[in-house]
């Protein structure tokens, strides 16, 4: 990807003409490149901001840019509970660490599940001789498109049969569910781009099929292995709306638990702003980290249409 | 002969081990996508409401989808999702197509902005509906904050107050989220064009526009399409940006059909009839792919 983009822009014909308009041409790009740096960024720190805003600042107009008297009070608040009841903090605060922890819990749960079943599933599709193989492949593309919306009843239904309802165990079975298409569709871009020569070489060796995958093409599959990670953990992670249905007090997730700071305590925007950064906070490291595997692997299936 | 035997009990093996690995995941996936969807298409032709538990779940034909068909406020969320859906996907695409050429060259610090074009889309959905509310906030919100120190409006603006204003909003919203994702899929695909494609347009006499319009834009063709189906797709089924920033409000201004859906369902607890709304809004995502894959997916094949 890097190599190809080493190439400049079509230059002008005109020696002189190239060096001044380039002057101002890269003036404006990169200003252009600044507008667009603070329309990303921006919002996001302007909630990072209120989030260290005190009460006072927070509701000052026109609001302070840049808070005068900086404070980490709701911070401490979320993740240790008030201090000396200074300032008047809802209760039911102490859920917000919970929150995190079940989300915690679930996300890395979800991402074992559904890696290891979808991996082993892709490598079938991939290297193996299944019969209905497109139709599978099809089936699973389509099955992107569906509205979670329209199966919700009937999970509700027989999450209640099962008594999964308001479980760890009931939450990771339907992201896994959910996810597992995704990771099948770039785990099998990933196998097809890995020669054949590879498992043959390995199975001339004397490994049987289970040994040429796990000792020749696992240890191949790091790159696609870690985008299909990132992938799932950080969609259980971002989840909504099945979390608010199927969880209970016992489960709740950090998506759920914040948006309660809105309904129960109305005007607290303050206290919303910090807990919609601390959980940004895993996702956002995540997808800085492993930025290029993320990419590569999301748009791997994509590009080559 | 004892090759023969062999030879089968390979082939035996074989057979086990793909049906080993394909287990687990087809399992998963029967369990909780295919069985509902089918549950769901009974449940649609049921009377089912779960505030009249005395009532038998009586078949009753297609009656909850005339129901549904027949209710003004369906309608109404049909148009919304309709604004909805154009606004978004179209403001999106068209950014996206625009950053991604702006971005499609070498520049200092381009890493940086690749990194932190992912922001967006890594943060929770809900956390971006907050974010929002709180820049939008009539009285205290930086939005109006901004525009009042610029002096471009003279006076505090509610802009979740009005239904086309706070539609127009979560459209914004939406489109902040998604375009960079959908702006970094279109870049790696600019990428992959070969730089001599725009040398020879260039010997035959191309302006830098025709030579978008006939080298770049049937290049990237299949990536546009697969980013215009998801992005539809998406946009369709939002939900998480609507029940944060507005509910749906206000007056159903922003009562997109996924939302729509949810209040049939949770809300009023008909069971019947919001699976048949939901079965209507699958079906219209169902179209609107075969449209799509019509529309352009046919003409990429060289």
């Amino acid at each position: 990807m890097t190599t190809l983009s080493l190439r400049k822009n079509a230059p002008f014909s005109n020696l002189n003409r190239r060096k001044f308009s380039s002057f101002f041409g890269n003036t404006l790009f990169y200003m252009a490149i600044a507008v667009l740096i603070c329309i990303v960024v921006g919002p996001f720190f302007w909630i990072f901001i209120s989030s260290i805003s005190p009460q006072i600042e927070l509701t000052a107009t026109p609001p302070h840019w840049f808070p005068e008297n900086p404070t980490l009070f709701r911070y401490q608040a979320l993740f240790v509970g008030a201090e000396d009841g200074s300032t008047s903090l809802p209760a039911g605060i102490e859920k917000f660490i919970r929150g995190l922890t079940n989300s915690m819990i679930v996300s890395t749960l979800t991402t074992l599940v559904c890696v290891s079943t979808g991996t082993l599933a892709a490598y079938a599709l991939a290297r193996l001789n299944v019969p209905g193989r497109n139709k599978f492949m099809m089936g699973i593309l389509s099955s992107q498109m569906i509205p979670i919306i329209v199966i919700i009843i009937p999970l509700y239904l027989l999450l209640q049969k099962l008594v999964l309802m308001d479980s760890i165990r009931g939450l990771v079975l339907l992201y896994t569910g959910f996810m597992l298409p995704t990771v099948i569709w770039i785990m099998y871009s990933y196998f097809e781009t890995l020669p054949h020569e590879l498992e043959e070489a390995a199975m001339i060796d004397g490994c049987n099929r289970f040994q040429a995958l796990t000792k020749v093409i696992i240890p191949l599959s790091g790159p696609g292995l870690v985008a299909v990670s990132a992938f799932s953990f950080l969609s259980s992670w971002n989840e909504f709306f099945m979390a608010l249905i199927f969880t209970g007090a016992n489960t709740k997730t950090i998506t759920v638990t914040v948006t309660e700071f809105s309904s129960q305590f109305g005007v607290d925007f303050g206290l919303m702003a910090t807990g919609g950064v601390i959980g940004s906070i895993p996702p956002l490291v995540l997808a800085f980290l492993l930025q290029k595997y993320i990419v590569a692997g999301l748009t791997a299936g994509s590009v080559k249409g | 002969m004892a090759n023969i035997l062999r030879m089968s009990k390979r082939q035996w093996h074989d057979t086990l081990f793909t049906i080993l690995l394909l287990l687990p995941a087809s399992i998963i996936m029967a369990v909780v996508t295919i069985y509902p969807l089918v549950r769901s298409f009974i449940i649609s032709l049921l009377q089912w409401d779960l505030t009249k538990p005395n009532v038998a779940h009586n078949f009753i034909f297609f009656d909850n989808y005339r129901y549904v068909l027949n209710d003004p406020t369906f309608w109404q969320s049909v148009k919304v999702t309709i604004y909805f859906v154009v606004g978004a996907v179209s403001l999106n695409i068209v950014l996206s197509l625009a950053i991604a050429l702006l971005l499609n060259r070498e520049f200092i610090g381009r890493n940086l902005v690749r990194m932190l074009a992912l922001l967006p889309w890594a943060i929770p959905s809900v956390v971006n509906g907050i974010m929002w509310k709180w820049i939008l906030n009539p009285s205290y919100g930086a939005l109006n904050g901004l525009l009042y120190s610029l002096g471009i409006i003279d006076k505090y603006v509610i802009w979740l107050g009005i239904p086309s204003s706070a539609l127009i909003m979560c459209i914004l919203a939406d489109v902040w989220k998604e375009t960079p994702f959908i702006m970094l899929l279109l870049l790696a695909a600019l990428q992959t064009i070969p730089k001599d494609l725009y040398e020879a347009a260039k010997v035959d006499g191309a302006n830098p526009f025709q030579s978008f319009w006939n080298v770049t834009i049937p290049l990237i063709k299949p990536t546009l399409f697969v980013a215009l189906t998801l992005r539809t797709i998406w946009a369709l089924k939002s939900f998480d940006l609507i029940y944060t920033l507005t509910a749906g409000g206000p007056s159903n201004g922003t009562s997109v059909i996924g939302y729509y859906t949810y209040v049939k369902t949770f809300v009023s607890l008909n069971l019947g009839r919001g699976s048949a709304v939901a079965y209507v809004m699958t079906a219209v995502v169902a179209i609107l792919v075969v449209i799509y894959q019509r529309a352009l997916y046919r003409e990429v094949r060289y």
